[in-house]
Protein backbone atom coordinates (compact mmCIF):
# COMPACT_ATOMS: atom_id res chain seq x y z
CA UNK A 1 0.00 0.00 0.00
CA UNK A 2 2.79 2.37 0.96
CA UNK A 3 4.66 1.58 -2.24
CA UNK A 4 1.53 2.29 -4.24
CA UNK A 5 1.03 5.60 -2.45
CA UNK A 6 4.67 6.38 -3.10
CA UNK A 7 4.16 5.65 -6.77
CA UNK A 8 1.21 8.06 -7.04
CA UNK A 9 3.11 10.74 -5.10
CA UNK A 10 6.03 10.25 -7.48
CA UNK A 11 3.64 10.48 -10.46
CA UNK A 12 2.52 13.88 -9.19
CA UNK A 13 5.94 15.27 -8.32
CA UNK A 14 7.69 14.01 -11.45
CA UNK A 15 5.00 14.13 -14.13
CA UNK A 16 2.38 16.47 -12.67
CA UNK A 17 -0.33 13.80 -12.84
CA UNK A 18 -2.21 14.56 -9.65
CA UNK A 19 -4.15 11.41 -8.78
CA UNK A 20 -5.12 12.30 -5.24
CA UNK A 21 -7.23 9.16 -4.91
CA UNK A 22 -3.94 7.23 -5.17
CA UNK A 23 -2.10 8.77 -2.21
CA UNK A 24 -4.66 10.67 -0.19
CA UNK A 25 -6.66 8.41 2.14
CA UNK A 26 -9.52 10.90 2.51
CA UNK A 27 -10.04 11.26 -1.23
CA UNK A 28 -9.67 7.54 -1.77
CA UNK A 29 -12.34 6.77 0.80
CA UNK A 30 -14.65 9.33 -0.76
CA UNK A 31 -14.10 7.87 -4.19
CA UNK A 32 -14.57 4.26 -3.09
CA UNK A 33 -17.73 5.27 -1.28
CA UNK A 34 -18.92 6.85 -4.53
CA UNK A 35 -18.21 3.62 -6.43
CA UNK A 36 -20.14 1.69 -3.79
CA UNK A 37 -23.10 4.11 -4.01
CA UNK A 38 -23.21 3.82 -7.79
CA UNK A 39 -23.09 0.03 -7.55
CA UNK A 40 -25.86 -0.03 -4.95
CA UNK A 41 -27.96 2.43 -6.96
CA UNK A 42 -27.48 0.34 -10.10
CA UNK A 43 -28.29 -3.00 -8.46
CA UNK A 44 -31.38 -1.70 -6.66
CA UNK A 45 -32.69 0.08 -9.77
CA UNK A 46 -32.05 -2.99 -11.92
CA UNK A 47 -33.97 -5.25 -9.53
CA UNK A 48 -36.90 -2.85 -9.18
CA UNK A 49 -37.05 -2.16 -12.93
CA UNK A 50 -37.06 -5.90 -13.71
CA UNK A 51 -39.91 -6.34 -11.25
CA UNK A 52 -41.84 -3.45 -12.83
CA UNK A 53 -41.15 -4.94 -16.26
CA UNK A 54 -42.43 -8.40 -15.33
CA UNK A 55 -45.53 -7.16 -13.49
CA UNK A 56 -46.23 -4.57 -16.20
CA UNK A 57 -46.03 -7.14 -18.98
CA UNK A 58 -48.49 -9.33 -17.08
CA UNK A 59 -50.80 -6.34 -16.64
CA UNK A 60 -50.54 -5.54 -20.34
CA UNK A 61 -51.77 -8.98 -21.31
CA UNK A 62 -54.57 -8.87 -18.73
CA UNK A 63 -58.17 -9.25 -19.85
CA UNK A 64 -59.02 -5.98 -18.08
CA UNK A 65 -59.10 -3.16 -20.63
CA UNK A 66 -58.62 -0.43 -18.03
CA UNK A 67 -55.41 -2.00 -16.78
CA UNK A 68 -54.05 -2.29 -20.32
CA UNK A 69 -54.81 1.33 -21.15
CA UNK A 70 -53.24 2.42 -17.87
CA UNK A 71 -50.07 0.44 -18.61
CA UNK A 72 -49.99 1.92 -22.11
CA UNK A 73 -50.21 5.45 -20.74
CA UNK A 74 -47.55 4.68 -18.11
CA UNK A 75 -45.14 3.39 -20.76
CA UNK A 76 -45.86 6.23 -23.19
CA UNK A 77 -45.31 8.81 -20.47
CA UNK A 78 -42.04 7.44 -19.10
CA UNK A 79 -40.60 6.64 -22.50
CA UNK A 80 -41.26 10.04 -24.01
CA UNK A 81 -40.23 12.44 -21.27
CA UNK A 82 -36.67 13.29 -20.20
CA UNK A 83 -35.43 11.12 -17.31
CA UNK A 84 -33.81 14.16 -15.69
CA UNK A 85 -37.10 16.06 -15.58
CA UNK A 86 -38.77 12.93 -14.19
CA UNK A 87 -36.15 12.83 -11.45
CA UNK A 88 -36.67 16.52 -10.66
CA UNK A 89 -40.41 15.97 -10.67
CA UNK A 90 -40.10 13.17 -8.12
CA UNK A 91 -37.49 14.78 -5.93
CA UNK A 92 -38.40 18.46 -5.98
CA UNK A 93 -42.15 18.30 -6.61
CA UNK A 94 -43.43 15.13 -4.97
CA UNK A 95 -40.56 14.95 -2.47
CA UNK A 96 -41.38 18.44 -1.18
CA UNK A 97 -45.00 17.57 -0.66
CA UNK A 98 -44.27 14.19 0.96
CA UNK A 99 -42.87 15.30 4.30
CA UNK A 100 -43.31 14.04 7.81
CA UNK A 101 -42.58 15.77 11.06
CA UNK A 102 -39.26 14.55 12.37
CA UNK A 103 -38.10 14.05 15.94
CA UNK A 104 -36.96 17.65 16.29
CA UNK A 105 -40.32 18.96 15.13
CA UNK A 106 -39.07 20.11 11.74
CA UNK A 107 -40.51 18.66 8.54
CA UNK A 108 -38.34 15.83 7.26
CA UNK A 109 -38.46 14.34 3.78
CA UNK A 110 -40.17 10.97 3.84
CA UNK A 111 -37.89 9.49 1.19
CA UNK A 112 -34.19 10.39 0.90
CA UNK A 113 -32.60 11.60 -2.32
CA UNK A 114 -31.09 8.14 -2.80
CA UNK A 115 -34.57 6.64 -2.47
CA UNK A 116 -36.02 9.02 -5.05
CA UNK A 117 -33.17 8.26 -7.43
CA UNK A 118 -33.93 4.52 -7.15
CA UNK A 119 -37.67 5.11 -7.64
CA UNK A 120 -37.26 7.44 -10.58
CA UNK A 121 -34.63 5.32 -12.36
CA UNK A 122 -36.64 2.13 -11.77
CA UNK A 123 -39.79 3.63 -13.24
CA UNK A 124 -37.92 5.00 -16.24
CA UNK A 125 -36.11 1.74 -17.00
CA UNK A 126 -39.14 -0.33 -15.92
CA UNK A 127 -41.34 1.31 -18.58
CA UNK A 128 -38.86 0.21 -21.23
CA UNK A 129 -38.58 -3.25 -19.65
CA UNK A 130 -42.35 -3.74 -19.96
CA UNK A 131 -42.10 -3.30 -23.72
CA UNK A 132 -39.09 -5.61 -23.90
CA UNK A 133 -40.77 -8.32 -21.83
CA UNK A 134 -43.90 -8.00 -23.94
CA UNK A 135 -41.95 -8.60 -27.14
CA UNK A 136 -40.44 -11.67 -25.45
CA UNK A 137 -43.87 -12.91 -24.37
CA UNK A 138 -45.21 -12.51 -27.88
CA UNK A 139 -42.46 -14.82 -29.10
CA UNK A 140 -43.67 -17.65 -26.83
CA UNK A 141 -45.75 -20.02 -29.01
CA UNK A 142 -49.49 -20.04 -28.35
CA UNK A 143 -49.44 -23.83 -28.26
CA UNK A 144 -47.08 -23.77 -25.28
CA UNK A 145 -49.50 -21.61 -23.32
CA UNK A 146 -52.43 -23.80 -24.39
CA UNK A 147 -50.53 -26.89 -23.29
CA UNK A 148 -49.90 -25.28 -19.90
CA UNK A 149 -53.58 -24.41 -19.55
CA UNK A 150 -54.51 -27.96 -20.53
CA UNK A 151 -52.26 -29.24 -17.76
CA UNK A 152 -54.28 -27.19 -15.30
CA UNK A 153 -52.02 -24.16 -14.73
CA UNK A 154 -54.01 -21.01 -14.06
CA UNK A 155 -53.20 -17.66 -15.73
CA UNK A 156 -50.70 -16.53 -13.09
CA UNK A 157 -49.00 -19.91 -12.89
CA UNK A 158 -48.74 -20.12 -16.68
CA UNK A 159 -47.16 -16.69 -16.70
CA UNK A 160 -44.74 -17.37 -13.84
CA UNK A 161 -43.62 -20.90 -14.68
CA UNK A 162 -44.04 -21.17 -18.45
CA UNK A 163 -44.21 -17.83 -20.24
CA UNK A 164 -41.81 -15.66 -18.24
CA UNK A 165 -38.84 -18.06 -18.20
CA UNK A 166 -39.10 -18.44 -21.98
CA UNK A 167 -39.76 -14.73 -22.58
CA UNK A 168 -36.71 -13.70 -20.56
CA UNK A 169 -34.50 -15.79 -22.79
CA UNK A 170 -35.88 -14.18 -25.96
CA UNK A 171 -35.77 -10.68 -24.49
CA UNK A 172 -32.33 -10.95 -22.93
CA UNK A 173 -30.29 -9.10 -25.61
CA UNK A 174 -32.66 -6.10 -25.60
CA UNK A 175 -32.93 -6.31 -21.83
CA UNK A 176 -29.15 -6.20 -21.54
CA UNK A 177 -28.92 -3.04 -23.63
CA UNK A 178 -31.55 -1.39 -21.46
CA UNK A 179 -29.90 -2.40 -18.19
CA UNK A 180 -26.52 -1.11 -19.38
CA UNK A 181 -28.30 2.13 -20.26
CA UNK A 182 -29.75 2.19 -16.78
CA UNK A 183 -26.28 1.94 -15.22
CA UNK A 184 -25.22 4.87 -17.38
CA UNK A 185 -28.34 6.82 -16.39
CA UNK A 186 -27.46 6.53 -12.67
CA UNK A 187 -25.21 9.59 -13.28
CA UNK A 188 -28.42 11.65 -13.23
CA UNK A 189 -28.52 11.14 -9.47
CA UNK A 190 -25.74 13.77 -9.44
CA UNK A 191 -28.46 16.37 -10.02
CA UNK A 192 -30.11 15.61 -6.68
CA UNK A 193 -26.80 15.31 -4.80
CA UNK A 194 -26.66 11.54 -4.36
CA UNK A 195 -22.97 10.87 -3.61
CA UNK A 196 -22.29 8.51 -6.54
CA UNK A 197 -19.05 8.41 -8.56
CA UNK A 198 -19.75 11.50 -10.63
CA UNK A 199 -20.73 13.53 -7.58
CA UNK A 200 -17.70 12.57 -5.49
CA UNK A 201 -15.41 13.08 -8.47
CA UNK A 202 -16.80 16.58 -8.91
CA UNK A 203 -16.16 17.20 -5.22
CA UNK A 204 -12.61 15.93 -5.51
CA UNK A 205 -11.80 17.98 -8.59
CA UNK A 206 -13.23 21.11 -7.01
CA UNK A 207 -11.07 20.55 -3.91
CA UNK A 208 -7.87 19.41 -5.58
CA UNK A 209 -8.19 21.14 -8.97
CA UNK A 210 -7.25 17.97 -10.83
CA UNK A 211 -10.12 18.06 -13.34
CA UNK A 212 -8.28 16.31 -16.14
CA UNK A 213 -7.10 13.35 -14.07
CA UNK A 214 -10.40 12.82 -12.26
CA UNK A 215 -12.33 13.10 -15.54
CA UNK A 216 -10.30 10.32 -17.09
CA UNK A 217 -10.55 8.17 -13.96
CA UNK A 218 -14.30 8.77 -14.01
CA UNK A 219 -14.69 7.74 -17.64
CA UNK A 220 -12.55 4.65 -17.09
CA UNK A 221 -14.59 3.72 -13.99
CA UNK A 222 -17.83 3.86 -15.95
CA UNK A 223 -16.38 1.89 -18.82
CA UNK A 224 -15.17 -0.72 -16.32
CA UNK A 225 -18.63 -0.84 -14.69
CA UNK A 226 -20.33 -1.24 -18.06
CA UNK A 227 -17.80 -3.89 -19.07
CA UNK A 228 -18.50 -5.89 -15.90
CA UNK A 229 -22.20 -5.54 -16.58
CA UNK A 230 -21.90 -6.69 -20.19
CA UNK A 231 -19.74 -9.64 -19.13
CA UNK A 232 -22.23 -10.68 -16.43
CA UNK A 233 -25.15 -10.43 -18.85
CA UNK A 234 -23.26 -12.48 -21.38
CA UNK A 235 -22.62 -15.18 -18.80
CA UNK A 236 -26.25 -15.12 -17.78
CA UNK A 237 -27.38 -15.38 -21.39
CA UNK A 238 -25.18 -18.42 -21.92
CA UNK A 239 -26.26 -20.05 -18.67
CA UNK A 240 -29.95 -19.63 -19.55
CA UNK A 241 -29.67 -20.82 -23.13
CA UNK A 242 -31.93 -23.70 -24.09
CA UNK A 243 -30.57 -25.50 -27.16
CA UNK A 244 -32.85 -24.88 -30.09
CA UNK A 245 -34.93 -22.21 -28.41
CA UNK A 246 -34.72 -18.47 -28.85
CA UNK A 247 -31.60 -18.54 -31.04
CA UNK B 1 -69.31 -30.98 -68.40
CA UNK B 2 -70.06 -30.69 -64.76
CA UNK B 3 -68.18 -27.84 -63.13
CA UNK B 4 -66.53 -29.09 -59.94
CA UNK B 5 -64.87 -26.84 -57.40
CA UNK B 6 -62.53 -24.46 -59.22
CA UNK B 7 -59.15 -23.56 -57.81
CA UNK B 8 -58.56 -19.90 -57.16
CA UNK B 9 -57.34 -18.00 -60.23
CA UNK B 10 -53.61 -18.13 -60.38
CA UNK B 11 -53.27 -21.28 -58.30
CA UNK B 12 -51.97 -24.39 -60.03
CA UNK B 13 -54.73 -26.97 -60.57
CA UNK B 14 -53.97 -29.94 -58.38
CA UNK B 15 -55.91 -33.19 -58.42
CA UNK B 16 -57.96 -33.59 -55.30
CA UNK B 17 -57.41 -29.99 -54.10
CA UNK B 18 -60.57 -29.46 -52.13
CA UNK B 19 -61.34 -26.41 -50.01
CA UNK B 20 -61.53 -28.60 -46.95
CA UNK B 21 -57.89 -29.51 -47.42
CA UNK B 22 -56.77 -25.90 -47.56
CA UNK B 23 -54.69 -24.86 -44.56
CA UNK B 24 -56.41 -23.13 -41.72
CA UNK B 25 -56.42 -19.42 -42.40
CA UNK B 26 -53.59 -18.00 -40.34
CA UNK B 27 -54.56 -15.09 -38.12
CA UNK B 28 -53.73 -11.74 -39.62
CA UNK B 29 -50.23 -10.78 -38.60
CA UNK B 30 -48.71 -7.34 -38.77
CA UNK B 31 -52.16 -5.78 -38.69
CA UNK B 32 -53.71 -3.66 -35.99
CA UNK B 33 -53.96 -5.68 -32.81
CA UNK B 34 -56.69 -5.30 -30.25
CA UNK B 35 -54.24 -3.71 -27.89
CA UNK B 36 -53.47 -0.98 -30.40
CA UNK B 37 -57.11 -0.37 -31.23
CA UNK B 38 -57.78 0.25 -27.58
CA UNK B 39 -54.62 2.11 -26.79
CA UNK B 40 -53.46 4.77 -29.19
CA UNK B 41 -52.12 8.27 -29.01
CA UNK B 42 -55.50 9.73 -28.17
CA UNK B 43 -56.22 7.53 -25.18
CA UNK B 44 -52.68 8.08 -23.91
CA UNK B 45 -52.99 11.85 -24.23
CA UNK B 46 -56.38 11.74 -22.56
CA UNK B 47 -55.07 9.66 -19.66
CA UNK B 48 -52.17 11.99 -19.09
CA UNK B 49 -54.39 15.08 -19.19
CA UNK B 50 -56.73 13.35 -16.77
CA UNK B 51 -53.88 12.46 -14.44
CA UNK B 52 -52.58 16.03 -14.56
CA UNK B 53 -56.08 17.29 -13.91
CA UNK B 54 -56.52 15.04 -10.89
CA UNK B 55 -53.19 16.16 -9.49
CA UNK B 56 -53.85 19.84 -10.04
CA UNK B 57 -57.55 20.01 -9.14
CA UNK B 58 -57.23 19.88 -5.31
CA UNK B 59 -54.67 22.64 -5.56
CA UNK B 60 -57.00 24.81 -7.60
CA UNK B 61 -59.85 24.15 -5.18
CA UNK B 62 -57.62 25.13 -2.29
CA UNK B 63 -56.66 28.34 -4.03
CA UNK B 64 -60.22 29.43 -4.61
CA UNK B 65 -61.13 28.95 -0.98
CA UNK B 66 -57.87 30.41 0.33
CA UNK B 67 -58.09 33.82 1.98
CA UNK B 68 -55.13 35.48 0.26
CA UNK B 69 -55.74 36.38 -3.37
CA UNK B 70 -53.29 34.01 -5.04
CA UNK B 71 -53.38 33.52 -8.77
CA UNK B 72 -54.74 30.16 -9.77
CA UNK B 73 -52.27 27.58 -11.10
CA UNK B 74 -53.28 27.74 -14.80
CA UNK B 75 -52.91 31.54 -14.75
CA UNK B 76 -49.41 31.27 -13.29
CA UNK B 77 -48.46 28.62 -15.84
CA UNK B 78 -49.80 30.79 -18.66
CA UNK B 79 -47.82 33.74 -17.30
CA UNK B 80 -44.55 31.84 -17.49
CA UNK B 81 -45.30 30.11 -20.80
CA UNK B 82 -43.56 32.61 -23.13
CA UNK B 83 -40.32 32.46 -21.09
CA UNK B 84 -40.38 28.69 -20.83
CA UNK B 85 -41.25 28.34 -24.50
CA UNK B 86 -38.09 30.29 -25.33
CA UNK B 87 -36.08 27.89 -23.18
CA UNK B 88 -37.72 24.89 -24.79
CA UNK B 89 -36.89 26.32 -28.21
CA UNK B 90 -33.27 26.50 -27.12
CA UNK B 91 -33.40 22.82 -26.13
CA UNK B 92 -34.78 21.95 -29.54
CA UNK B 93 -32.03 24.01 -31.18
CA UNK B 94 -29.36 22.17 -29.17
CA UNK B 95 -30.88 18.82 -30.10
CA UNK B 96 -30.98 19.69 -33.82
CA UNK B 97 -27.38 20.95 -33.86
CA UNK B 98 -26.07 17.98 -31.87
CA UNK B 99 -28.01 15.59 -34.11
CA UNK B 100 -26.54 17.21 -37.23
CA UNK B 101 -22.96 17.05 -36.01
CA UNK B 102 -23.39 13.59 -34.52
CA UNK B 103 -24.97 12.19 -37.68
CA UNK B 104 -22.25 13.47 -40.01
CA UNK B 105 -19.44 12.22 -37.72
CA UNK B 106 -21.26 8.96 -37.00
CA UNK B 107 -21.81 8.08 -40.66
CA UNK B 108 -18.11 8.68 -41.29
CA UNK B 109 -17.08 6.58 -38.30
CA UNK B 110 -19.53 3.84 -39.28
CA UNK B 111 -18.01 3.61 -42.76
CA UNK B 112 -14.55 3.43 -41.19
CA UNK B 113 -15.81 0.52 -39.10
CA UNK B 114 -16.21 -1.58 -42.23
CA UNK B 115 -12.93 -0.42 -43.78
CA UNK B 116 -10.84 -3.14 -45.40
CA UNK B 117 -7.85 -1.97 -43.35
CA UNK B 118 -7.77 -3.79 -40.02
CA UNK B 119 -6.07 -0.97 -38.12
CA UNK B 120 -8.64 1.65 -39.15
CA UNK B 121 -11.48 -0.77 -38.46
CA UNK B 122 -10.24 -1.51 -34.95
CA UNK B 123 -9.58 2.15 -34.12
CA UNK B 124 -13.06 3.14 -35.28
CA UNK B 125 -14.53 0.28 -33.26
CA UNK B 126 -12.68 1.37 -30.10
CA UNK B 127 -13.80 5.01 -30.52
CA UNK B 128 -17.39 3.90 -31.08
CA UNK B 129 -17.45 1.60 -28.05
CA UNK B 130 -15.79 4.21 -25.85
CA UNK B 131 -18.36 6.91 -26.55
CA UNK B 132 -21.28 4.49 -26.64
CA UNK B 133 -20.53 3.10 -23.21
CA UNK B 134 -19.79 6.33 -21.35
CA UNK B 135 -22.68 8.11 -19.66
CA UNK B 136 -23.97 11.18 -21.49
CA UNK B 137 -23.59 13.37 -18.44
CA UNK B 138 -19.93 12.43 -17.96
CA UNK B 139 -19.19 13.23 -21.62
CA UNK B 140 -20.95 16.57 -21.16
CA UNK B 141 -18.79 17.37 -18.14
CA UNK B 142 -15.75 16.30 -20.10
CA UNK B 143 -16.48 18.71 -22.93
CA UNK B 144 -17.60 21.60 -20.72
CA UNK B 145 -14.54 21.45 -18.46
CA UNK B 146 -11.79 20.41 -20.83
CA UNK B 147 -12.53 22.32 -24.04
CA UNK B 148 -10.95 25.80 -23.81
CA UNK B 149 -13.40 28.69 -23.79
CA UNK B 150 -11.68 30.24 -26.78
CA UNK B 151 -9.27 29.14 -29.46
CA UNK B 152 -6.50 31.22 -31.00
CA UNK B 153 -5.93 30.23 -34.59
CA UNK B 154 -3.52 32.53 -36.47
CA UNK B 155 -4.33 35.44 -34.22
CA UNK B 156 -8.03 34.85 -34.76
CA UNK B 157 -9.95 34.41 -31.55
CA UNK B 158 -12.75 31.93 -31.83
CA UNK B 159 -14.88 31.98 -28.69
CA UNK B 160 -16.41 28.73 -27.46
CA UNK B 161 -19.42 29.57 -25.31
CA UNK B 162 -20.63 26.88 -22.92
CA UNK B 163 -23.67 25.99 -24.99
CA UNK B 164 -21.54 25.15 -28.05
CA UNK B 165 -19.40 22.92 -25.85
CA UNK B 166 -22.60 21.30 -24.62
CA UNK B 167 -23.69 20.69 -28.22
CA UNK B 168 -20.34 19.01 -28.90
CA UNK B 169 -20.69 16.98 -25.70
CA UNK B 170 -24.13 15.74 -26.71
CA UNK B 171 -23.07 15.00 -30.27
CA UNK B 172 -20.35 12.54 -29.15
CA UNK B 173 -22.69 9.76 -27.96
CA UNK B 174 -24.95 10.46 -30.96
CA UNK B 175 -21.92 9.91 -33.16
CA UNK B 176 -21.17 6.58 -31.48
CA UNK B 177 -24.75 5.29 -31.74
CA UNK B 178 -24.97 6.45 -35.36
CA UNK B 179 -21.71 4.66 -36.10
CA UNK B 180 -23.10 1.40 -34.72
CA UNK B 181 -26.34 1.74 -36.71
CA UNK B 182 -24.32 2.49 -39.83
CA UNK B 183 -22.12 -0.57 -39.37
CA UNK B 184 -25.18 -2.75 -38.77
CA UNK B 185 -26.95 -1.36 -41.84
CA UNK B 186 -23.94 -1.79 -44.12
CA UNK B 187 -23.36 -5.33 -42.89
CA UNK B 188 -27.04 -6.20 -43.36
CA UNK B 189 -26.77 -5.61 -47.10
CA UNK B 190 -26.14 -8.92 -48.88
CA UNK B 191 -22.55 -9.47 -50.03
CA UNK B 192 -23.97 -10.10 -53.49
CA UNK B 193 -24.42 -6.35 -53.90
CA UNK B 194 -20.73 -5.72 -53.30
CA UNK B 195 -19.78 -8.52 -55.66
CA UNK B 196 -22.13 -7.35 -58.43
CA UNK B 197 -20.83 -3.80 -58.09
CA UNK B 198 -17.25 -5.08 -58.32
CA UNK B 199 -18.22 -7.15 -61.35
CA UNK B 200 -19.61 -4.00 -62.99
CA UNK B 201 -16.24 -2.37 -62.50
CA UNK B 202 -17.17 0.06 -59.71
CA UNK B 203 -14.42 1.05 -57.30
CA UNK B 204 -14.90 0.69 -53.54
CA UNK B 205 -15.78 4.36 -53.18
CA UNK B 206 -18.28 4.18 -56.02
CA UNK B 207 -19.84 1.03 -54.62
CA UNK B 208 -20.29 2.68 -51.25
CA UNK B 209 -21.66 5.92 -52.65
CA UNK B 210 -23.92 4.59 -55.35
CA UNK B 211 -24.94 1.12 -54.22
CA UNK B 212 -24.54 0.56 -50.50
CA UNK B 213 -25.18 3.89 -48.78
CA UNK B 214 -28.48 4.68 -50.55
CA UNK B 215 -29.78 1.33 -49.35
CA UNK B 216 -28.76 1.96 -45.76
CA UNK B 217 -30.88 5.13 -45.51
CA UNK B 218 -34.09 3.15 -45.30
CA UNK B 219 -32.70 0.75 -42.73
CA UNK B 220 -31.33 3.51 -40.53
CA UNK B 221 -34.27 5.94 -40.68
CA UNK B 222 -36.30 4.42 -37.79
CA UNK B 223 -33.28 4.09 -35.47
CA UNK B 224 -32.16 7.57 -36.42
CA UNK B 225 -35.48 9.08 -35.43
CA UNK B 226 -35.51 7.10 -32.21
CA UNK B 227 -32.03 8.42 -31.48
CA UNK B 228 -33.25 11.95 -32.07
CA UNK B 229 -36.02 11.45 -29.53
CA UNK B 230 -33.48 10.09 -27.02
CA UNK B 231 -31.20 13.07 -27.68
CA UNK B 232 -34.04 15.54 -27.18
CA UNK B 233 -34.80 13.88 -23.87
CA UNK B 234 -31.12 14.22 -22.93
CA UNK B 235 -30.96 17.98 -23.62
CA UNK B 236 -32.12 19.00 -20.10
CA UNK B 237 -28.78 17.57 -18.93
CA UNK B 238 -27.11 20.77 -20.12
CA UNK B 239 -28.79 22.58 -17.23
CA UNK B 240 -26.64 20.51 -14.84
CA UNK B 241 -23.42 21.74 -16.43
CA UNK B 242 -24.54 25.36 -16.26
CA UNK B 243 -26.09 26.08 -19.64
CA UNK B 244 -29.37 27.94 -19.23
CA UNK B 245 -32.16 25.88 -20.77
CA UNK B 246 -35.82 25.14 -20.10
CA UNK B 247 -34.98 23.33 -16.84
CA UNK B 248 -32.96 26.26 -15.51
CA UNK B 249 -35.78 28.64 -16.42
CA UNK B 250 -38.37 26.39 -14.81
CA UNK B 251 -36.46 26.29 -11.57
CA UNK B 252 -35.93 30.06 -11.62
CA UNK B 253 -39.64 30.54 -12.25
CA UNK B 254 -40.45 28.26 -9.33
CA UNK B 255 -38.01 30.13 -7.11
CA UNK B 256 -39.52 33.45 -8.18
CA UNK B 257 -43.03 32.29 -7.38
CA UNK B 258 -41.92 30.57 -4.19
CA UNK B 259 -45.05 28.46 -3.87
CA UNK B 260 -45.03 24.82 -2.84
CA UNK B 261 -48.38 24.12 -4.52
CA UNK B 262 -46.89 25.17 -7.87
CA UNK B 263 -44.13 22.53 -7.88
CA UNK B 264 -46.10 19.52 -9.14
CA UNK B 265 -48.13 21.33 -11.85
CA UNK B 266 -45.06 23.17 -13.14
CA UNK B 267 -42.91 20.05 -13.50
CA UNK B 268 -45.84 18.18 -15.05
CA UNK B 269 -46.30 21.06 -17.46
CA UNK B 270 -42.68 20.80 -18.66
CA UNK B 271 -42.92 17.00 -18.82
CA UNK B 272 -46.04 17.48 -20.93
CA UNK B 273 -44.16 19.63 -23.42
CA UNK B 274 -41.43 17.08 -23.86
CA UNK B 275 -44.10 14.42 -24.20
CA UNK B 276 -45.93 16.37 -26.90
CA UNK B 277 -42.66 16.86 -28.78
CA UNK B 278 -41.31 13.31 -28.44
CA UNK B 279 -44.44 11.17 -28.61
CA UNK B 280 -45.24 11.85 -32.30
CA UNK B 281 -41.62 11.03 -33.15
CA UNK B 282 -41.80 7.66 -31.41
CA UNK B 283 -45.17 6.86 -33.06
CA UNK B 284 -43.72 7.75 -36.46
CA UNK B 285 -40.66 5.60 -35.72
CA UNK B 286 -42.92 2.65 -34.99
CA UNK B 287 -44.85 3.21 -38.21
CA UNK B 288 -41.67 3.53 -40.28
CA UNK B 289 -40.25 0.38 -38.69
CA UNK B 290 -43.35 -1.56 -39.70
CA UNK B 291 -43.45 -0.11 -43.19
CA UNK B 292 -39.82 -0.83 -43.94
CA UNK B 293 -39.85 -4.22 -42.23
CA UNK B 294 -42.28 -5.50 -44.87
CA UNK B 295 -40.31 -4.23 -47.83
CA UNK B 296 -36.81 -5.24 -46.84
Amino acid sequence: MEALEGFFAWLYSEHGINLTIGYDAYDRDRFLHGVWTTALLSVLSICCSLLIGAVGALAQSSPLGVLRVFMGAFIAFFRNTPPLVQLYFFFFAIGTVLRVTGENGLPQPLISNFGWAVISLSLFAGALNVEIFRSGIEAVPKSTIEAARALGFNRLQTYLYIVLPLAIRVALPALGTNLVNLVKTTTLAYAIAVPEILYVSAQIWSDELNVREMMNILLLSYIALVAIMVWALHRWERALRIPGYGG
Amino acid sequence: MRRAWRPAPGAAPVKGALPVLLPFRAPRSGGVTRHEKLFNGWTAGGMILLMAGILISPVIAQNQIGPEALLSIPVVLAKWTPVLLGGFGFNVLISILAMGIGTVLGVGLGILQVSPLGAIRRTAWIITQFFRNSPWLVLLFYCILLIPFQLNILGLEIPFPAWIKAVIGLSLPVMAYMSEYMRGAIQSIPTGHWESAAALGLSRGQTLREVILPQTVKRIAPSWMNLYAILTMATPLVSIVGVSDVMTLTRSALAAEGRVDLLIPMYLYILGWFFIYCYPISRLTLRLERKFALKL
